[in-house]
């Protein structure tokens, strides 16, 4: 099948940041006092556990982020003809989980819709029953008997996939050598790697059962119209990986740029800073976001034409709201860089630097700005959790973004109404829960690892 | 009856020959078990009622883990592993924590260095001694408040009542150090650690806080284990010496004794590299290479690798005590004789007297911060840091700007360089006024003078290789056309500098303190300067590191003609390397001459004081230590008259009415004291 790639805003941007971060550890490599708080985070067994967390759901990020529209046939010339829908190579990937949607809601492991409908019956008449689904347990008798045993079967056989794989993977990474497997499984390498294995392991066994019974079932149920709430789950790692991670490259520039300006130079150019965020500071974060947002709305409903799908317009959505967010979260780390660089620039290699007849450009690029390095890293990480909550919160309320796209803010206000129904749909939140919950625990448990690698003070103490 | 009179009936008398304080073959180590860093190793000694025992030595030789190790305060990670601390006969190692915290501040009271970061700043100081008193003091716990001010009395406070209901911040550096005597005395103990109690503060307050510790210690009888680097405070304090190096105890020995007669090698070696007037032709003694690092098990003699007299066995066996257990040392030879090192090349001839033109001149110079308060920000005040100085220095002559911290000689320095430019006056170097130009004009002609500062470790960038901190400046000034000779000039630079090569491809954080002051060093002549001021170039560094840094210095002078502005509080490295001194006090220079006369024959009264709170390095020496009241006052508002006049013993009425005139007595020697102004000189006969 040929495609036609599609790069969409935060696809580029999403590419930059790869490309920044492939950067940046080339230019880490080279320089020994930049990897040695590296090899603390590794070192630490909490470091290790959550950076695989993060793997998945970072790879899972970036395989939906390759998107591209399908060929749908061939023109009379010959040429391919392309759909205007926007597919992703993870949606590629998940093929059927996508595509077998049931009616509406069933719930996880059902083989009956969740409701009882009216049937027609061969005979004529019609009897109010729960519909058999069209897809979830379709293999199974039409009474859906022997649905436990083989859950349990298909779910023991894909967990021992996934351990396979694991195995592999793990061989791989000792070059295949068995003495080096022992030595890492005992915990007896020079970093805790056995931690970072065990956690994989765990996490291997899991999706490995997920994925197999994923074909067979709607593991985490189906949603409103019927859409796989699993498939919807993981979908929505890329909007809140894009939140958490666009919106401080969004506002990184600005801050640093600022901040050490102010910290540094003082005089008016000090005071011009601080009074500007101090003003944006005073104007509440969810006011602005809300009449952003609601003004972009309003733009793109006006401008339909502009967007050649909804894809492309929920996308330039969610950059806005990448953008509005980032503008009301810059001046945390400006402070925090002012202060820091006020500190800096009276430490004797910056005055040995004036001394010389350095310029001053050349005194924050030099000196400055690597040594605020940590701070601006330490707030990323710090910041990352914060900004996917923030989402959920924003979706909910419906000023954030676009209802098209999957997130797990829009999941959990899907799932809304239907908490007062009885008996009530939980599934939908439960898994945005779930899901969101593992994100964000592993990003902060990173991110306290990071802070104790990075923090000088915090290394004097040992 | 006086609370010392209590003091003393209360603590039962004992027997002087039994030890107060023993310490039996104790080993601290630090960190990890695998891999410890053996901080304290096999120290043994004992200190009896009443008695002065000091430890000398340089840092990180484990002197204050074996305070720490006695407190049972060891920081995490840190625990004895062998030995015992014996207080009265009795265990400490065998308390439990809760019996220790009684004896802590107890029988054992301490005092640390730093009194700035030593007090709780939210309470106000009289609390924080009546916290101790209700702790350690159980008589004195319904009538907290008079015992405080009794110990407040104690320890010299003046105004005692209204001072224990002030927060630490409105007290003086020495103010706080003896609210934290006083702390320390609330439990009445038997034995007072201090560790480097007057490090932190001037000569004329360490002067104070140590006749403080003497007198406490007659009135009360207690025992004072003093832990310093410095030799004048142990020939002013002690009665016996414990020298440490390397985790270990090297040599105990009488004070007497051991200033006549140094036992081990190191010790010898150590009274040779410190820098005295009457070392100046000869170039100092140095101790080569550094302490070995102490995360490694050793087998020879630690000190083997920098002795001069080292033999083979030396590497090999680790050394015996010689002599008694009060009066040793730890070393092969029973006769160490370190010879003096023949006249090296650090030994270097008196650069001349003759003044050539003046490189640098500065009149007047000024320099005024504003002080900011309200809303609007308005200027209510101005600290007036710098407030009118006067210095010359010639090509390839040293002048010494000596002051006590406050006093304002390091804005003077960066005043001159012009990185704070200055609020008034004149600097011309070479002729040019700097401060008349600007950019890129001013930013070509810094190549000229250049500056040291004091702290090594802060001066370099942490994330450049040393081969890019020193091309810096190359770069900035475009000396050397390529990469390439950039590089060839480092190397040279390095050489000249006493480093390898291959310093040029690490990071600055890899040396020690002395190496980076060379590659600090190095880096400044780097842009090739004609005028270099070092700001306190030596005062973090241990005195046989410092001996080859002040070596290096004067080489350097003489080899390449170089002009020092050397700012220091240090007088004996005055002595030793100035040839002009400038004594500066509240933001002005009260005298001015040449190194010998002012040295020798002080003129102003603050030069006296400040030369006579000098503690020197020998036992037998009696001095007078002219005691100044009070402290500095603030250069927000200075004294009306004379800035010297309220600490002054000579004051007069012209005193306090104006500012004296600057008296020139012959050529080089200019006083600013009305006392030997010839129309005032008068005045003071008659009183």
């Amino acid at each position: 099948m040929s495609f036609q790639p599609v790069v969409l805003w935060t696809d580029a941007l999403i590419y930059v940041l790869v490309g920044l971060i492939a950067l940046s550890v080339w230019f880490t490599r080279q320089h020994e006092h930049l990897r040695m708080p590296w090899r603390r985070v590794a070192g630490s067994r909490t470091g290790q556990g959550a950076m695989v967390v993060l793997a998945f759901y970072v790879a899972v990020g970036l395989f939906d982020t390759l998107h591209f529209n399908p060929q749908t046939g061939i023109d009379d010339d010959g040429r391919p003809i392309y759909s205007t829908e926007v597919l992703s190579l993870f949606d590629h990937l998940a093929g059927p989980l996508r595509t077998e949607q049931e009616k509406t809601y069933s719930a996880p492991f059902a083989t009956h819709l969740f409701s009882k409908e009216s049937i027609d019956l061969p005979d004529g008449s019609t009897v109010r029953d729960f519909q058999r689904l069209v897809y979830g347990g379709a293999h199974l008798p039409a009474d859906g008997s022997g649905r436990g045993r083989d859950i349990l079967v298909k779910g023991v056989q894909g967990a021992l996939i996934g351990a396979l794989v694991w195995l592999v993977v793990i061989l791989a990474f000792c070059r295949f050598r068995l003495s080096r497997l022992r030595d890492l499984l005992a915990g007896r390498l020079d970093q805790p790697w056995h931690v970072g294995a065990y956690t994989a392991l765990v996490l291997a066994l899991v999706l490995g059962a997920a994925f197999l019974l994923s074909g067979y079932y709607h593991i985490l149920g189906t949603d409103k119209v019927g859409e796989s709430v699993f498939y919807q789950s993981l979908k929505s790692i890329r909007t809140g990986l894009v939140i958490g991670t666009l919106t401080t490259l969004v506002m990184l520039p600005l801050a640093i740029l600022l901040g050490i300006m102010a910290g540094y130079f003082r005089g008016w150019v000090d005071d011009v800073i601080q009074y500007l965020y101090t003003t944006l500071n005073s104007i509440p974060g969810v006011l602005l976001i809300a009449a952003a947002v609601l003004m972009m709305q309003v733009y793109m409903t006006n401008h339909a034409d502009d967007f050649n799908s909804v894809t492309e317009r929920a996308d330039l959505r969610l950059l806005f709201l990448c953008l509005i967010l980032g503008v009301t979260s810059w001046t945390g780390l400006c402070r925090l860089l002012r202060g820091e660089a006020l500190k800096l620039r009276e430490l004797d290699y910056v005055q040995a630097a004036r001394a010389f007849g350095v310029g001053n450009f050349t005194i924050l690029l030099r000196h400055v700005l690597p040594n605020v390095m940590h701070i601006v890293l330490i707030t990323i990480v710090l910041d990352f959790s914060g900004l996917v909550l923030a989402e959920a919160v924003l979706s909910y309320i419906n000023i954030g973004v676009d209802p098209a796209t999957n997130s797990w803010g829009n999941m959990i206000n899907g799932a809304r109404l239907e908490l007062a129904r009885e008996p009530v749909v939980w599934w939908s939140l439960l898994a945005a829960f779930a899901f969101m919950f593992t994100l964000v625990l592993a990003a902060n448990l990173f991110s306290d690892v990071v802070r104790d690698a990075f923090d000088p003070r915090l290394r004097e103490q040992r | 009856m006086s609370t010392i009179e209590q003091a003393m009936q209360s603590a039962p008398v004992e027997r002087a020959t039994e030890p107060l304080l023993e310490l039996r073959g104790l080993s601290t180590h630090l960190g990890r078990s695998a891999a410890p860093v053996r901080a304290v190793e096999e120290v043994s000694l004992s200190i009896r009622p009443g008695e002065t025992f000091v430890l000398l030595g340089e840092s990180g030789c484990g002197k204050s883990m074996i305070a720490l190790s006695i407190m049972r305060l060891l920081p995490h990670g840190g625990r004895i592993v062998a030995g015992d601390v014996l207080l009265a006969g009795r265990s400490l190692r065998a308390l439990a924590e809760a019996d220790m915290r009684e004896e802590r501040g107890g029988r054992i009271g301490m005092i640390f260095q730093e009194p700035m970061t030593s007090l709780n700043p939210v309470m106000t100081v009289g609390e924080q001694v009546a916290e101790a008193v209700r702790l350690h003091d159980p008589e004195h716990r319904d009538r907290v408040r008079e015992r405080v001010v009794e110990l407040f009395r104690d320890v010299g406070i003046p105004d005692p009542a209204r001072r224990i209901d002030e927060y630490p911040h409105q007290l003086s550096g020495g103010m706080k150090q003896r609210v934290m005597i006083a702390m320390a005395l609330a439990g009445r103990p038997r034995i007072l650690i201090a560790d480097e109690p007057t490090t932190a503060l001037d000569v004329t307050i360490q002067a104070q806080v140590l006749a403080l510790l003497k007198q406490l210690q007659r009135d009360t009888g207690m025992a004072i284990l003093l832990i310093t680097h410095d030799l004048g405070v142990v020939a002013e304090m002690a009665d016996r010496v414990g020298v440490m190096y390397a985790g270990q105890m090297v040599e105990i020995s009488d004070v007497d004794r051991f200033f006549e007669q140094p036992g081990h090698p190191y010790s010898q070696k150590l009274f040779r590299s410190v820098p005295m007037a009457d070392k100046r032709t000869q170039g100092l003694d140095v101790i080569p290479g550094i302490v070995p690092p102490l995360d490694q098990p050793f087998t020879g003699c630690r000190f083997a690798e920098r002795c001069a007299l080292a033999e083979a066995q030396c590497h090999e066996v680790a050394p015996p005590w010689q002599g008694q257990a009060t009066q040793g040392y730890r070393c092969h030879f029973a006769e160490a004789r370190v010879e003096s090192a023949e006249p090296s090349r650090a030994a270097v001839a008196d650069t001349g007297s003759q003044p050539a033109a003046e490189l640098l001149d500065v009149r007047a110079l000024k320099l005024h911060f504003p002080i900011h308060k309200g809303v609007l920000r308005r200027v209510v005040g101005h600290v007036k840091a710098v407030d009118g100085v006067d210095i010359a220095i010639p090509a390839g002559r040293t002048l010494a700007l000596v002051g006590e911290s406050g006093c304002g000689k390091t804005t003077v320095g960066k005043a001159i360089l012009q990185l704070l430019r200055p609020t008034g006056g004149a600097v011309r170097f070479d002729g040019q006024d700097l401060g008349a130009l600007s950019g890129a004009a001013l930013r070509r002609l810094r190549r000229q003078f250049q500056i040291i500062f004091q702290d090594p470790a802060s001066s370099m960038n942490p994330r450049m290789l040393v081969e890019d901190i020193i091309t810096e400046g190359m770069v900035a000034q475009g000396i050397g056309a390529s990469r390439n000779e950039r590089r060839q000039r480092v190397d040279a630079l390095l050489q000249q500098v006493g480093l390898p090569a291959s310093t040029a491809e690490r990071y600055p954080h890899e040396f020690s303190g002395g190496q980076r002051q060379r590659i600090a060093i190095a880096r400044a002549l780097a842009v090739e300067p004609r005028l270099i001021v070092c700001d306190e170039p030596t005062s973090a560094l241990d005195v046989s590191v410092q001996a080859q840094v002040l070596n290096l210095l004067r080489r350097l002078q003489v080899e390449l003609g170089l002009s020092y502005l050397f700012i220091t509080h240090n007088i004996s490295v005055v002595a030793y390397l100035a040839d002009e001194v400038a004594v500066m006090y509240l933001g002005r220079i009260v005298e001015h001459g040449e190194v010998g006369a002012v040295l020798n024959a002080p003129q102003h009264p603050y030069t006296n004081a400040l030369l006579s709170a000098v503690p020197v390095a020998d036992p037998q020496h009696q001095r007078e230590v002219i005691r100044l009241e009070g402290d500095m006052p603030s250069p927000v508002d200075p004294p009306g008259g004379c800035h010297f006049h309220p600490r002054c013993p000579y004051a007069q009425p012209v005193c306090r009415e104006r500012y004296p005139e600057v008296t020139v007595l012959d050529a080089e020697r200019r006083v600013a004291c009305w006392r030997v102004h010839p129309d005032h000189a008068d005045d003071f006969r008659a009183s």
